[in-house]
């Protein structure tokens, strides 16, 4: 089953007289478990793509549909409660709440989904222990390492069950272990759970553990490689 | 909700420093706010009580064409009855009666206009406390002819204690009246304008310097409470109809204004101090929202609704306000009641005071509801200023949380 689907999807932008196609007619689908990569060299758009999957832009023309919903056709507000029920999101730098604990931080998006205090209390607790930092609970990102941050906004972006994740370059500011240990993590949940990851990345890292890889280029889809891994 | 406040609650200290100078901005601005408010409001509350005690009294009576015509004519003709009936009611804490006569008093150094008072000084000193008010020599005692002067006049005449001094008015019929009368004290007034004006005589003198016995021009009395002056006032005026009696407000219409634009003058300097304070959190406030637009930003891509964020920013700004603001108020209360016992002596700028009818010692006062309006405004400041930094926080694009590396 598809879990996300693009149908002739473009962005634009205008600088200047010059229109910029940043995405050009993308047709993508991604099932439910995968572990994709998409790849490309900077400003090739895969950035943008992710952005309109994960519903924070809105595309020019064409279509997003996530697990069955034209995204596309939602309202801001509409969009906001979407993105909280289905999207997991894991950025670059982390972006955990710096006045927040570990275990808060992951509750957090289960306490805006509304959800009683023991079930958040239980899940934030497996969800850290399943990243290997069932004894960091009570830390705050500030004491915790870069490697460390990273692990629990992979928790937290799983956190509201969603229906996949996705991750913006989410190693680029770790070292190798922490990286190796990161993905070790996200490949776990991947197999174990079959949760979708979506990655946008040019880290060698990811894409060797990726078993899809789409390479965007110039907006468009330039390969879109399954590996057996 | 309570995670919002946890969150908003640890936002703010953040940056310590910055809360901290906020906070005690505000804190010292509320403070400044009451103290001023309370020192005003002390000054005219004591203007209004030195006027009542020394001059008004809180209730006066008139035959009801002396206000037209102050005229030695118009005495008040039922003066004994008057008299009979404050003695008979417990509400009045002290009365008397006053002939007045106006002339001029003159020595062998000048002249001037004044208003010649007859008294009965042992009631008049009940009433007004006349006694204590003399700085050289003594009061009015048994011997005749003696007299009061102000300490302005006395000086314009260059009169001492034992001086002569000639008084000269007329009579029903415009007889001029002249009759010799010697220093018996100087007085200090609420107000040089008094002291030039008025000189005191035992009642007793000017009867005989007029060939006819004459009533009292005036009756004044203090009632037992400033709550009391209106019912004592209806039950004089029910008893004695054909007299004009009016209270210490409708005597001095000008000391009522006073209390009452006191009141919205309390309310504008806190608004303004408010204002000014204001400015100072929505900059904060500011700051803390533009550091924060990728945590904000996130906030809202992994789907904290636009009304959450708005609500976390102003309760940020609501708890910052409320840290300092009830601080302030006890300060500020603290302060009220501390030098409100003791009072703040200005006796350097007594002179000046003087003249605007204000003793040297002030005891600064505000009525309880300020404070709870002075906690009021501070919210609705807290508010005010939080709408302006969580309005830029809804502007913040969740996209910038991703682009950002």
């Amino acid at each position: 089953m598809a879990v996300i689907e693009t149908h002739n999807l473009e962005r634009t932008y205008q600088d200047g007289n010059q229109v910029i196609r940043a995405v050009d007619g993308i047709d993508l689908q991604i099932q439910e478990g995968e572990f994709t990569a998409i790849v490309g060299p900077s400003g090739s758009g895969k950035t943008t793509l992710l952005n309109l999957i994960g519903g924070l832009d809105k595309p020019t023309s064409g279509e997003v549909i996530i697990a069955g919903t034209p995204i596309h056709e939602l309202s801001d507000n509409a969009m906001i409660d979407f993105r909280l029920k289905h999207i997991g999101f894991v950025f670059q730098a982390y972006n955990l709440i710096p006045v927040l604990t570990a275990a808060e931080n992951v509750e957090f998006i289960m306490l805006l989904q509304k959800k009683s205090k023991e079930e958040r209390r239980q899940r934030s607790h497996q969800l850290l222990e399943a990243v290997g930092l069932g004894d960091r609970l009570t830390k705050r990102p500030g004491e915790l390492s870069g490697g460390q941050q990273q692990r629990v906004a992979v928790a937290r972006a799983l956190a509201s069950r969603p229906s996949f994740v996705l991750a913006d370059e989410p190693t680029a500011n770790l070292d190798s272990h922490s990286t190796a240990n990161l993905l070790d993590i996200m490949a776990r949940l991947n197999e174990e759970e079959h949760m979708t990851f979506v990655f946008a990345t040019h880290d060698q890292r990811v894409i060797d553990r990726a078993k899809r890889v789409v390479t965007v280029e110039d907006g468009k889809i330039k390969s879109d490689e399954s590996l057996d891994r | 909700m309570k995670t919002l406040i946890k969150i908003a609650w640890r936002n703010i200290w953040r940056n310590k420093l910055r809360s901290l100078v906020v906070i005690c901005s505000i804190i010292l601005g509320i403070w400044a706010g009451i103290f001023i408010n309370g020192f005003s409001y002390g000054l005219n509350r004591q203007r209004t009580l030195e006027a009542i005690q020394s001059n008004l009294s809180h209730i006066q009576i008139h035959d009801t064409a002396w206000s037209q015509d102050p005229n030695i004519a118009n005495q008040l003709q039922q003066s004994a009855s008057i008299l009979r009936a404050l003695e008979d009611n417990p509400q009045v804490k002290a009365f008397s009666s006053r002939m007045l006569l106006n002339g001029i008093v003159a020595s062998a150094n000048g002249n001037g206009g004044a208003q010649i008072t007859g008294i009965e000084p042992a009631t008049e000193n009940r009433l007004t406390g006349l006694a204590e008010k003399i700085t050289e020599g003594d009061f009015l005692a048994d011997k005749k002819n003696k007299i009061l002067l102000g300490k302005a006049l006395a000086d314009k005449l260059k009169a001492r204690i034992g001086s002569k001094v000639v008084v000269t008015f007329t009579d029903r019929e415009g007889v001029i009246i002249s009759g010799a009368f010697k220093v018996a004290g100087i007085y200090r007034g609420t107000s040089s304008q008094i002291e030039q004006l008025k000189v005191y005589v035992r009642q007793q003198d000017l009867q005989k310097l007029l060939s006819e016995n004459i009533a009292p021009h005036e009756i004044a009395l203090l009632t037992s409470s400033l709550e009391t002056v209106e019912p004592v006032q209806q039950e004089l005026q029910r008893q004695f109809p054909d007299y004009t009696i009016q209270s210490w407000d409708e005597l001095s219409p000008e000391l009522g204004y006073a209390d009452e634009i006191m009141g919205t003058m309390l309310y504008l300097i806190i608004g303004i101090i408010m204002l000014a304070l204001s400015f100072g959190i929505v900059n904060t406030m500011l700051m803390a929202v533009l550091e924060r637009r990728k945590e904000l930003g996130m906030l809202m891509a992994v789907g904290m609704s636009k009304r959450r964020v708005f609500s976390m920013i102003l309760l940020e700004t609501l708890m910052l306000s409320l840290c300092g603001g009830p601080l302030g108020i006890l300060l500020g209360f603290l302060t009220i009641w501390y030098t409100g016992s003791t009072g703040i002596d200005l006796s350097v700028f007594a002179e000046g005071l003087q003249s605007f009818g204000i003793s040297s010692v002030i005891y600064p006062s505000i009525e309880t509801s300020f404070y709870f309006g002075t906690g009021l405004l501070v919210v609705v400041m807290a508010l005010l200023s939080s709408l302006y930094p969580a309005r830029r926080a809804l502007k913040l694009n969740p996209i910038e949380a991703i682009r950002t590396i």
